[in-house]
């Protein structure tokens, strides 16, 4: 393993804010692994952290094949991290929004160029993220529709569903669309939570990830073969709203089956404790996304339903 | 008269509501242009405050020579304003990048959406912004490209220095002034002063333009001055971005909106922990510097200045 320094940013009185990749084997450029580009994703830092300290026992054993070289960068942004601010903290720019960037640019749009820079070229990227509407999903991978995507090879990671979702104006500045239309087949890998650590989901996404190095002939790691994913289009889901504002009461998380007409929330009055609404599930399906913050304001989506699958 | 355009109840005791001033004239008839001012997409920025006020103010002294239908939205982000938040707070969405909205969607979809609505059919839309709080701009009308042969006629009138023919984020897709333009209602954007502040010189110009266009539109009858005759920049090699490469703090050593000299100082960026010079920052070319760094903390990347390059 090699630590080194892509990308430097001096800051007045902070420490400068050095991201660091660190790089396991040599040869060519076969895995990039991106960690978390916002402030709030901790759990994805956390995913980042387990695996490069699967990696450095990979590499040790001589279980990194000939002729491959991954790069893990494990944060982009731990000024953001630091003080708890979810976007760039000066300027609340979205690092995932500034690809592929641009070298005499503002300061987020030099930190995602030089970080392209170090990127591209990689047969395979990863990129461990959260949704830009914060809640709980299903884990998953997620493709963008540039024409470049390969479905199959989602599949390869072995998580319950694969996700594709058509790319819109706002999508052309994240690294995923960067990376497909460099040449690079770029995944995202969405774990249920995002500011709080869920160990079981992190092991997931750790072993998702070393199942695919292997079965792209990476690394030679010994695992359970996973799921065959559904595939599943992000235009299909079925979005369900809230009709009152109030404090919310979920019954039903990302994952559960579901029925018509079954009982999914509960909206409360927030002073007198009654329930004033019911979230009734208007079809048969598994609940792929779920809103997960105790308030809840009118005509919001508090679920995303695939329809008619069974578990 | 005022009219609440949207509505959505909050989680606690509280409903939000987006309000318009409906002014219109003494004894209407059935043909009467619309002309809408709005402002406050953005939460941090209050320059357009006082034009609402003084715009209302102004009109009812001399309702008389009011001669179509203004409608005045002076806070369409009210969360935002109160919060002192640029973008709309709990989802942390830019709200200028939610337009048209959708009239089943969220919080900040609807309002969307229920704005494009209530707006949809005025002859006219002029959406006031007021930069951020990191950067002071000369007031200054932006429109795109493509809007250019419609529009330009419109933006000459509003007495500013400067108009700026760029794709800048304010009119990007998915912007008010986009929605609108896309569906027929001719609209223009104002940029101008810094966020969190008011600078009434800039509001006192704008409002004249804002006077000079209505009575161009029919909709006011009164006397009005003549504009200012705008510097056009259409090349996008006529701006020059300058950019920090040291981070610190900003020093500037030039006075916003005044020309400057190739060579000459812009500012310096400064170490005031050990009192020494990061970087000193010089013109490029001669020019006018109509965007100033205000915010005085900066990494390398941060916007400095733009300079409109011609003669000093
Ligand atoms: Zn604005």
């Amino acid at each position: 393993m090699f630590q080194e320094v892509i990308h430097t940013v001096k800051s007045p009185y902070r420490d400068d804010m050095h991201i660091l990749g660190y790089r396991f084997g040599r040869g060519s450029k076969a895995a990039c692994i991106v960690g978390p580009t916002r402030g709030n994703e901790i759990q994805q830092l956390y995913i980042c952290s387990q695996l490069i300290k699967e990696l450095s026992r990979i590499e040790k054993t001589g279980a990194i094949l000939n002729n491959n070289e991954i790069l893990v960068i494990p944060t982009l942004n731990q000024f953001s991290i630091n003080v708890e601010k979810r976007f760039w903290a000066m300027d609340k720019t979205d690092i995932n929004r500034m690809f592929p960037g641009d070298m005499e640019g503002e300061t987020t749009e030099q930190i995602a160029a030089n970080v392209f820079e170090a990127v591209k070229g990689f047969s395979y990227g990863i990129q461990f993220i959260s949704f830009h509407t914060p809640g709980e999903f299903i884990p998953h991978v997620r493709m963008m529709e540039t024409g470049f995507q390969s479905v199959s090879l989602a599949n390869l990671f072995g998580l319950p569903y694969v996700l594709t979702k058509k790319a819109h104006p706002f999508d052309k500045g994240t690294l995923n669309y960067n990376w497909q239309m460099n040449g690079t087949n770029a995944f995202s890998v969405y774990s249920p939570e995002t500011a709080t650590i869920d160990e079981k989901s992190a092991r997931q996404a750790v072993s998702a990830v070393l199942r695919f190095l292997t079965r792209m002939g990476i690394i030679k790691y010994n695992c359970h073969s996973g799921y065959i994913a559904s595939i599943v289009e992000e235009e299909s889901l079925m979005s369900i709203r809230t009709d009152v504002s109030g404090i919310y009461r979920p019954l039903r998380h990302p994952g559960d089956e579901v029925k018509f007409g079954e009982i999914l929330a509960e909206v409360v009055d927030p002073i007198e404790g009654e329930v004033i609404s019911q979230i009734i599930a208007p079809s048969d399906g598994i609940i792929f996304f779920a809103h997960s913050k105790p308030l809840v304001i009118q005509n919001c989506i508090v679920y995303k339903l695939i329809r008619r699958l069974h578990e | 008269m005022i009219k609440t355009v949207v509505s959505v109840g909050l989680p606690v005791l509280e409903t939000m509501h987006i309000k318009k001033n409906r002014l219109t004239p003494k004894s209407p008839k059935a043909s009467e242009k619309r002309f809408c001012v709005i402002t406050g997409i953005h939460g941090d920025e209050l320059e357009g405050q006082y034009i609402c006020y003084e715009l209302i103010r102004r009109i009812e002294e001399k309702i008389e020579l009011l001669s179509g239908t203004v409608d005045v939205y002076p806070c369409v982000n009210p969360l935002g304003m109160e919060s002192i938040t640029r973008r709309v707070p709990t989802f942390d969405l830019d709200m200028n990048r939610s337009f048209p909205g959708d009239l089943e969607g969220d919080m900040s979809e609807h309002a969307a959406a229920k704005i494009v609505d209530d707006i949809a059919g005025a002859d006219f839309c002029l959406d006031l912004h007021a930069s951020n709080i990191f950067l002071r701009e000369i007031p200054q009308v932006r429109l795109l490209k493509e809007h250019q042969e419609k529009l330009m006629k419109y933006a000459k009138l509003l007495n500013t220095e400067f108009v700026w023919v760029h794709p800048s984020p304010t009119i990007q897709p998915a912007s008010l002034y986009h929605s609108l333009n896309s569906i027929g209602v001719p609209t223009l954007a104002v940029e101008m002063g810094v966020g969190m502040r008011i600078t009434k010189q800039f509001g006192d110009q704008i409002i004249e333009g804002i006077f000079a266009l209505m009575k161009e539109l029919g909709i006011w009858e009164g006397e009005v001055i003549q504009p200012k005759d705008p510097i056009i920049s259409t090349a996008k090699d006529r701006v020059t971005l300058l950019h920090a490469n040291a981070s610190g703090i900003f020093l500037p050593s030039v006075e916003h909106w005044k020309g400057i000299k190739k060579g000459d100082e812009v500012g310096k960026i400064v170490n005031s922990l050990t009192g020494t010079i990061e970087q000193t920052i010089t013109a490029p070319n001669d020019g006018m510097v109509f965007t100033l760094r205000e915010y005085p903390v900066v990494y390398g990347g941060s916007l400095i200045a733009r300079i409109l390059e011609g003669e000093a």
